[in-house]
Order: structure tokens, then C-alpha cells, then sequence
């Protein structure tokens, strides 16, 4: 068997793969809360909570309207986005005037009430998600085995990713987008609709979190505690890229990704905090994150 | 500050006549979260530092203290000191660390870091894992008092307690608290005066770290038990929600805010997971509409800072 460093290959690129799953779900997170960021000034600590929110409306579609994978890939991050809208219209609206820390309060209430009412539930076990029928299977290359379900992940994030950095960066509504987190008074001034801007941005944003959550399922399972952890970890990632660029977040995500991969083969003991070790590092060399402007 | 005195009197009034009244080791347990969170209050309500992950400290110095009475024999006096050196250290780690960033990458990275150690405390040898340190012996105080009689537990816990808090009291009302509250205000306007306030903020995160670590040793020897559960980023929630229901940057609103929060607890356990759901309704009615907390509030009643 071929090895590279001592480990065989078939480890390595196995590895490889799953770090650019976990670098996937990284990315999407990390790009939405960058995003919410941005207009908002608030720091969505609900995004872990709605990330699960959109795997299980994928699982109860399936389960009570027996509707497929596919169609949930759209519904389930509209319905989430839409309760994001509510939420924003009825709850953040409120905050922006005060200190930011308000935001992140309020957002981990919200975060602790949506996944007890979940764990109350379903539990603390994950319900199993089947993967599509379109995508069973995999095809060996020859130095691996290349399920397709991962490989339509990170081609989906990846797709998903740039298409909102384009629509960010290179859009006329992108850029009304980025005057907007510049300064929201003279944007309004030219007669555009800052509110109702914010309150889309964080649907979206959210809808993102959702489309990422229906995309773990077959993955990961379904389960009400999915999110909790991992947005601790996409906060690492966001301090580590610093949220002033959308691309800077697509590139940490799956970067990070990687790099806990490749861990996991070379010193597993610190798969679990390599993320956390790499973020003091980047802190006590570059405080404003690898991306970020200040 | 004569309202001040009237209410430590009539606080400490309350924690020793409660007993008559009360369980001591459910009294205990709040005494314990009281001063964690008035620590906690320390660095958010004086500072404006929002920590995410307060648990860090309250759990190293559990695991510290629980540790060394029981493998090492220490004394509990010297145990809780232990345990409370380790949460200094920590916070003098973490603190160089965390201060290069402000307001919302603070909590962020503090919450970070305490995941870190959580994951560190989940994998060594000495912290057992999921079952903890469990059955750690109370021991003799100064080698005369036996703890393991619960009123001289209680009386142990209540000077800790009371100690700590006028620690607290005292660096609040010093100068350097009155800096402190300029950074708090206006960071840059101190930096013009003078003040190297990243100095300031460090020297605040370690106090808060080192007095969060006695409430964590104490709690540790009275409960005989270092768990996980103190290290867990729903611990950092939880005293967040004390502090903030209490009253933020109010001397005594995270007593009152343990106390709610502590009952809350136990009136509701057998409720499971339900007991998150109110915590975060609580959460989200307070930054709504109550952001003084109980004592923020009474305080505003009778126009006096309390």
C-alpha cells in the first residue's frame, strides 16, 4: 500500500475528504454569519440552532409529507429563513441601537429555547436522514473511495459559496449590500429600503444555516444538540479569517476543514482543538483576523 | 455608600438565617454560583468584557482543588487555594490572549478557548473523564474543623463567600475600578489620559478569572464532586443569564440572580430539557424588555445605585 509520511494514502486522502466536508459546513456557516454581520451588527449565535432547524424540516417533510431530499434542498431554508425574518422583524429590530453584546444575548436565548423544545422532543439521539437514491453509491479512484454523496457536498457548498460572493461582490444589489454595512444612513438617504434590506440579509443568511443543516443530515445524522457544538467552532473560524471578507470566510472554512482533517491522521488527540490552538495563534499574530481589515 | 451597608446587611442577614428555612447544601450551591457570577459581573457589568466562557475557570478550579485533596491529600484550605492558583494561571493565559480583541470577538474567542479547555478536560487522564472526580474528601480545616459536619461546611462556604464578595466590592469602588468603568465608557478617551488600558482590561480579566476559581474550588469540596458539567459552555450561559437577570454592573444583582437562577433549577429538574427552554425565555425577555434586572430595577425604584 503507498504511504505518504508513514500513513498510508487511502488514510490521508479519506481524511482529506472528510475535511473538506467538515470545511464545507465550516464555510456555509461561517459565510452567513459574516453576512448577518455585516448589515446587522449582531453576532447570530442562533445560527448553530437554525442550521438543525433546516435538518429537521428536511426530516419531517420526508418523514410526515414524504417529501424527498431535492424539493426539501429549497423548502427547508425558506421556511427557516422565513422564521428568521420574523424573528428579525419582531425581536433584533429592537437592538440595533444598543450595544452589540445585546445581540448575542438575545440570539443564544432564542439558540437554548429552539433546541430544548427540539431535545424535548426527539431526544438527544440522531434520527437518520437516507442518503437521495440519485446520489448512493460512490466510484473508487483508484488512491480512494469517493462516495457520491460527499462529493456532491462540496460541490454544492462550494457552488452555494462563490454564487454569494458573486451576488455580493459583483451584483447591483450586492453592492447596494455593501454600501449599506459602510454606513445605513446615506443609503437610505438615496432612497433605499436599509430595513427591509436587514431584515432579507438575515433571512438569507439564515436560509443559508438551513441549506447547510438539510446537506448534513445524510451526513451526520439528524439530531436537536447538531448545531451547539459546531458554531463554537465556526466562531473560532470567523475570529480566524476576521468577517471583513466574504471570500476570506469561503477560503478559512475550508482551509480549517482541512487542517483538523489532516490532524485527525497525524496527531488525533488534537482533532477536537487544533481550530481553537490555530485561532490564539492567529490572535497573538494578527489580532484582526487573517482577512480582516482591522 | 450607606445603602450599600444596609443591603450586605441585610444579604448577609439572609444567608444565615435561610438555613432555618432552607436546605444548606441547596444554600451552599447558591452561595458558590452567587460569587461566580458576581466575579463574572466584574469584567461584563465594570469592564463591558462580555466572557463566554466564564466555565473555564469555575471548572479548571474544581478539577485543580478536587484533585489535589484527593490524590494529593491537601488540606481544603489549601486545596481551594490551589484550585483557585489555577484558575489565575488560566486566566493569565487566556487573558493575553483574549484581550487583543473587543466587545462581540471577545465573547467569541473567550468562548473559544473555553471549548478548548472543555475538550482538553474531556480527553485527560486526571479529570476522569465523564464521571469526574468523584468522592473528594472534605477533610479538616487548618486541621481542626471537620467539614464533613455541614454547619461548619456552611460557615466555611459563607466566609468564602462574604470574602470574595467584598474583595469584589473594594476593586470596584478603588481607582482602579473607576478606570476600569473609563475604559468601559470610552477605551480611547483613557488611552489619552494615559491609561495603558490593555493593562487595565488583563488585570480585571485575571481578578475575574482567580475569583470565579474560588467559587469553582469551593464548590468542588462541597459538593465533593469536579465535573464536566462545570466546564461546559451551558455553565458560561448560565452565568451570563445570573448576572444579566440580577442586574448587570450592579453590586448585588448577580446574588439575586444566582438565587432566581439556582431555585429556577431545582423547582424545575425534573422538567429535563425544559429547564433550557425557560432559560433561554428568560434570556430573551431580559434583552427585550428588562435589561436592568431585579436589582437594576429596584435600584431605579429608589434612585440609589445598588
Amino acid at each position: 500500500m503507498p504511504e505518504i509520511f508513514g500513513i498510508p494514502t487511502a488514510a490521508l486522502f479519506g481524511q482529506l475528504l472528510i475535511g473538506l466536508i467538515n470545511g464545507s459546513f465550516y464555510a456555509l456557516l461561517s459565510l452567513g454569519l459574516a453576512v448577518i454581520f455585516g448589515l446587522l451588527n449582531i453576532i447570530n449565535f442562533t445560527h448553530g440552532a437554525q442550521y438543525m432547524l433546516g435538518a429537521f424540516t428536511a426530516y419531517l417533510l420526508l418523514n410526515k409529507l414524504g417529501i424527498g431530499y431535492w424539493p426539501s434542498l429549497l423548502i427547508a431554508p425558506v421556511v427557516v429563513g422565513i422564521t428568521g425574518v420574523i424573528i428579525e422583524r419582531f425581536m433584533l429590530k429592537h437592538l440595533y441601537k444598543l450595544d452589540h453584546l445585546y445581540g448575542l444575548l438575545l440570539t443564544f436565548g432564542l439558540a437554548l429555547i429552539i433546541q430544548g423544545v427540539f431535545r424535548n422532543e426527539y431526544g438527544s439521539s440522531g434520527q437518520p436522514y437516507p442518503i437521495p437514491e440519485q446520489l448512493s453509491g460512490g466510484h473508487n479512484l483508484g488512491f480512494m473511495f469517493l462516495p457520491n454523496y460527499r462529493a456532491w457536498v462540496i460541490v454544492a457548498s462550494l457552488v452555494v459559496c462563490f454564487a454569494t460572493w458573486f451576488a455580493i461582490e459583483k451584483t447591483k444589489l450586492g453592492s447596494y449590500l455593501r454600501a449599506a454595512t459602510e454606513n445605513p444612513a446615506l443609503v437610505q438617504a438615496f432612497g433605499i429600503n436599509v430595513p427591509r434590506m436587514i431584515t432579507i440579509t438575515y433571512g438569507f443568511g439564515v436560509g443559508l444555516a438551513a441549506f447547510a443543516g438539510v446537506m448534513a443530515g445524510p451526513i451526520y445524522q439528524v439530531s436537536p444538540q447538531m448545531g451547539a457544538d459546531l458554531i463554537i467552532v465556526v466562531f473560532a473560524v470567523v475570529v480566524i479569517g476576521g468577517m471583513g471578507s466574504i471570500m476570506g470566510s469561503i477560503v478559512t472554512g475550508f482551509g480549517l476543514g482541512v487542517i483538523e482533517g489532516f490532524t485527525k491522521v497525524f496527531y488525533p488527540e488534537a482533532s477536537n482543538t487544533v481550530i481553537f490552538i490555530i485561532m490564539a495563534i492567529v490572535l497573538m499574530i494578527k489580532p484582526a483576523g487573517l482577512f480582516g481589515q482591522r | 455608600m450607606k445603602h450599600h451597608r444596609i443591603a450586605f446587611l441585610v444579604m448577609v442577614a439572609v444567608f444565615v438565617l435561610a438555613p432555618l428555612a432552607m436546605y444548606p447544601v441547596f444554600l451552599m450551591k447558591v452561595m458558590c454560583f452567587a460569587l461566580f457570577a458576581c466575579a463574572f459581573n466584574l469584567l461584563i457589568g465594570y469592564g463591558g468584557l462580555l466572557s463566554f466562557g466564564h466555565a473555564m475557570f469555575l471548572g479548571t478550579a474544581g478539577y485543580a482543588s478536587a484533585h489535589s485533596a484527593k490524590l494529593w491529600g491537601f488540606a481544603p484550605e489549601f486545596a481551594i487555594l490551589f484550585g483557585t492558583a489555577a484558575a489565575a494561571l488560566l486566566g493569565i493565559a487566556t487573558g493575553l490572549i483574549a484581550i487583543r480583541r473587543q466587545g462581540i470577538y471577545f465573547a467569541m474567542i473567550t468562548l473559544a478557548l473555553a471549548q478548548m479547555i472543555f475538550f482538553f478536560y474531556l480527553q485527560a487522564k486526571f479529570t476522569g473523564g465523564e464521571d469526574g472526580i468523584q468522592a473528594v474528601p472534605r477533610g479538616r480545616l487548618f486541621g481542626l474543623v471537620d467539614l464533613s459536619n455541614i454547619w461548619a461546611m456552611y460557615a466555611t462556604v459563607f466566609a468564602v463567600f462574604v470574602g470574595g464578595f467584598l474583595i469584589i466590592y473594594r476593586v470596584i469602588h478603588s481607582p482602579f475600578g473607576q478606570v476600569l468603568q473609563a475604559i468601559r465608557e470610552n477605551e480611547a478617551r483613557a488611552t489619552s489620559l494615559g491609561y495603558d488600558t490593555a493593562r487595565y482590561k488583563l488585570l480585571a480579566y485575571v481578578l475575574s478569572a482567580t475569583l470565579a476559581g474560588l467559587a469553582g474550588a469551593t464548590k468542588a469540596i462541597v459538593f465533593q464532586l469536579a465535573s464536566l458539567t462545570d466546564v461546559h459552555w451551558s455553565m458560561s450561559g448560565e452565568v451570563v443569564l445570573m448576572t444579566l437577570l440580577g442586574g448587570l454592573g450592579t453590586v448585588f444583582g448577580p446574588v439575586v440572580g444566582a438565587l432566581a437562577v439556582v431555585s429556577m433549577e431545582n423547582y424545575l429538574a425534573q422538567l429535563g430539557a425544559w429547564v433550557t427552554v425557560v432559560q433561554g425565555v428568560i434570556f430573551v425577555i431580559c434583552v427585550l424588555a428588562f435589561r436592568r434586572g431585579i436589582i437594576g430595577e429596584l435600584a431605579r425604584l429608589i434612585k440609589k445605585p445598588l
